[in-house]
């Protein structure tokens, strides 16, 4: 809003012509250390631009910026940060590496270094399959839990982290295949809905009926030699326990009957090519942590 | 808005200042109203300029009541300032035995039997709202005492002022001083008080830092010189502060700087005591030769002490005004003189403007009114916080636990059927003195406590180091026979904290979350 400018009766100032819901702005002069003040960070930002990076350049080969005399960059610093922790951690890290696990646990300070380690590099590394929290997802293992297809102690899971779980590229990649028992024509649709059905009466989230003693006896012959007779796996084997209450893809009838007719095979990368192997161990001894190792 | 910034006022000396400077004394600014040939407009360019220098105040020393009230508010802030850094206070073993310590790098704020932890800042958060309820209530019945007599800015500038007035002598010395060629006596005038200004100044910084550390080890390094670096450089940043802000600056911090003036204005009502000139009883003023009749006249004689001593500059017979701190010296010049010539006294003074109303209206004053809405509902608030405070910190437990449950996985399913939930357990023992604290379970039956990592002595127990934060991941695991607790996919527990020593106990309510039906 604007009125016209004219001297206030009251205070015999003159006004800026600026108005708002009847409230007047007096042009009163500002004080000269304020009008100074200013002047000087008027300054002050012309030394700065002259030492500090400023302005963006455009040149051929793109944009870039004036670089300032005292070359500062908050890149460099944080890389230089991140060195100097790196460096600080290395002489831990290098214990870890050459270490046994039995010497690493029983060490709380390479311990803590060791899973607060684990847990970095879990995050860049094994979190998009077996997710953020390690809590899996369906045909990529919980890590939380307490049953392991090839085995949960320490060594167990340093090995399955080295070489990958069906790696091609890795020949002591752990390596099970169970058969496609329906696509492969060793059973037929109804013996595989027979035996599905006597799986889950395994661990005891089913009746068991006639369908299942019929399966039952297609599980003796086609599954017990891995599986176990009781159903309870075999770790040496990569043969997943078939009785407790967790399942990788599903604990329904309809997909124990898919699993059953085509297989899964589910792959791991061999890890030992990509990371250190003092990562390896930190990750081994984070997995390991969770609460399900054993 | 400022007086002393009125150009269009011929008689104000920056007026002329300004005329002069630009050349202009000869051409009248208000040629507007001329019939000659020179017609400036009102607001011609070349009648604004665009900044002002300051125009000095010279603060005439008053004597009287509120001077000595202000003196003795001046003793005891700088007393209580200066001093309490070295205030003990023992607390035993492993802590400072300074009574009022902010104790940075330990994240903790002793304040003689209280200690405050960084997560209870609130208490901070608390102080500083009792503080703002009580400058709302004071303000409200007596206008800015803040202003006038308490604010560190006010008691600075009135130091670093009396310093002024010893060496430079008072107003008047101190006028002719400043208009005097220069001298030896001159110089030598202005280095001592600058000299003197600088050492309070020094003395201020000095005494803000020992309030962030054990002051006579710091004192010590100080005069050392093996005192940390930022000690020194806090020094520097308030004694420079404060010699600007209370030598240089004083009067401008206030009117240019300081939004609490805004504030103020917004507080006082009607029955407000105000720092006040009875225009009602003082006009029409005129000078006053003695033995003259006081018929057909006001008290005012225009003798100008009020403003000789007012260290804002302004006239306190203009009004209220927005520069006006209310320190109520020039109460004291006005009453002197009111002696003077036997009249009545408190020509100025604390006045409300409902009875300033009334007066003119021929009604006789009434009492002040204390209970007004403002005031009550003030005082409640301040009452309510207060009591709330002190409840929460006479009952405040020396442990202070905090439980996180595991959000990702929100629940882990194991092999047997059970379940199992994360929780991290912090617990923060304030005791300066290491302690156990044993974890137990309420409100779930079955259910099992274990611990991340093995190999400890006993599960249930946690070693708390002196004044330390401890925390530790614990397990809860719920065998497939308890699953009916679970309503929904949830049930309630309470995780309790025991002190094996003191017995005292904490409890932290939390959920066990299983699959949702």
């Amino acid at each position: 809003m604007t009125s016209a400018p004219h001297k206030d009766e009251i205070s015999g100032v003159d006004t800026t012509g600026h108005e708002w819901d009847g409230i007047r702005e007096l042009n009163n002069p500002l004080p000269k250390w304020w009008i100074y003040s200013f002047y000087v960070c008027i300054l002050w930002s012309i030394v700065y631009w002259v030492l500090m990076p400023a302005w963006p350049i455009l040149t051929t080969d793109g944009w870039t910026y004036t670089k300032g005399l005292l070359g500062y960059s908050q890149r460099a610093v944080v890389t230089e940060e991140i060195q100097d922790a790196q460096a600080k951690l290395a002489p831990f890290r290098d214990k870890i590496a050459a270490s046994e696990f039995s010497e690493i646990v029983t060490n709380p300070e390479l311990m803590s270094i060791a899973v607060a380690g684990g847990k970095a590099a879990f995050g860049d590394n094994c979190a998009p399959c077996h997710g953020s929290g390690a809590q899996g997802a369906v045909g990529f293992p919980n890590l939380n839990d307490d049953d392991w297809i090839w085995g949960g102690s320490l060594d167990e899971i340093h090995t399955t982290l080295q070489h990958g779980i069906r790696w091609d590229a890795d020949d002591d990649s752990r390596f099970s295949q169970m058969p496609a028992f329906l696509a492969d024509e060793i059973l037929e649709r109804g013996q595989v809905e027979d035996v599905a059905t006597y799986v889950l009466t395994l661990n005891g989230s089913a009746e068991a009926n006639e369908q299942s003693a019929r399966g039952a006896v297609v599980f003796a012959e086609q599954c017990a030699s891995c599986h176990g007779a009781d159903g309870t796996g075999n770790m040496e084997l990569g043969a997943p326990n078939l009785a407790d209450h967790i399942w990788l893809y599903g604990g329904d009838l309809p997909t124990i009957v898919e699993t059953v007719s085509y297989s899964r095979t589910g792959v791991m990368p061999a890890w030992s090519t990509r990371l250190s192997e003092g990562t390896l161990k930190e990750l081994a001894l984070y997995v390991h942590s969770l609460g399900g190792g054993q | 808005m400022t007086t002393t910034t009125d150009i269009n006022d011929t008689s104000s000396p920056l007026s002329t200042l300004v005329q002069e400077a630009k050349g202009l004394a000869a051409a009248p600014h208000d040629a507007y109203h001329d019939d000659g040939e020179t017609h400036v407009a009102v607001n011609s360019e070349r009648n604004r300029p665009l900044y002002a220098s300051r125009i000095k105040v010279y603060p005439k020393l008053a004597k009287g009541f509120f001077r000595r009230i202000k003196w003795a508010v001046m003793l005891v802030t700088l007393g209580i300032y200066y001093v309490t850094p070295w205030i003990r206070w023992d607390r035993g073993l492993n802590a400072p035995d300074q009574a009022v310590l902010i104790d940075f790098p330990h994240r903790k704020f002793y304040f003689f039997f209280i200690e405050i932890w960084p997560q209870e800042v609130y208490y901070i958060t608390g102080l500083l709202i009792l503080a703002s309820f009580v400058l709302f209530l004071v303000t409200s019945i007596a206008g800015r005492v803040w202003c006038g007599y308490a604010c560190p800015q006010t008691v600075w500038t009135d130091l670093f002022i009396y310093v002024e007035k010893w060496i430079e002598g008072d107003r008047n010395a101190r006028i002719k001083l400043d208009k005097a060629p220069l001298s030896l006596s001159k110089i030598s005038k202005k280095v001592s008080k600058h000299s003197i200004w600088l050492l309070i100044a020094f003395a201020t910084g000095g005494a803000w830092v020992f309030y962030f550390d054990d002051a006579p080890t710091l004192a010590n390094n100080l005069l050392n010189l093996s005192a940390d670096p930022s000690a020194y450089m806090f020094i520097g940043l308030f004694a420079a502060s404060t010699y600007l802000l209370g030598g240089l600056a004083r009067e401008q911090v206030c009117t240019y700087m300081c939004p609490w003036p805004r504030i103020q204005g917004a507080m006082f009502d009607d029955d407000s005591l105000l720092v006040s000139y009875k225009d009602d009883r003082g006009e029409s003023r005129g000078k006053h030769k003695k033995g003259a009749s006081w018929e057909g006249r006001g008290d005012c004689i225009d003798c100008g002490a009020c403003v000789a001593v007012c260290p804002m500059g302004i006239d306190i017979r203009d009004g209220m005004q927005l520069e006006c701190i209310q320190c109520a010296l020039c109460i004291d010049a006005c009453n002197d003189v009111m002696k003077k010539v036997d009249r009545p006294l408190n020509l100025i003074g604390y006045d409300t403007p409902a009875n300033k109303e009334r007066r003119l209206k021929g009604l006789p004053e009434v009492a002040v009114n204390l209970l007004r809405p403002r005031t009550v509902i003030y005082t409640f608030l301040l009452i309510a916080v207060s009591a709330f405070m002190l409840t929460t910190l006479v009952t405040r437990a020396t442990i202070d636990l905090n439980v996180l449950r595991d959000r990702n996985p929100l629940f882990v399913q194991l092999s047997d059927g059970a379940l199992r939930n994360g929780y991290t357990i912090k617990v923060i023992n304030k005791e300066h003195v290491p302690q156990v604290f044993r974890v137990s379970l309420e409100g779930i039956t079955g259910a099992v406590l274990s611990r991340q990592f093995v190999g400890h002595e006993n599960v249930s127990d946690i070693n708390v180091p002196a004044d330390s934060l401890k925390s530790v991941k614990f397990y809860i695991t719920l065998p497939y026979a308890n699953r009916g607790q679970l309503d929904n996919g949830e049930a309630d527990l309470n995780i309790v904290v025991q002190n094996l020593t003191t017995q005292e106990t904490v409890k932290n309510a939390t959920v066990f979350r299983g699959p949702e039906d």
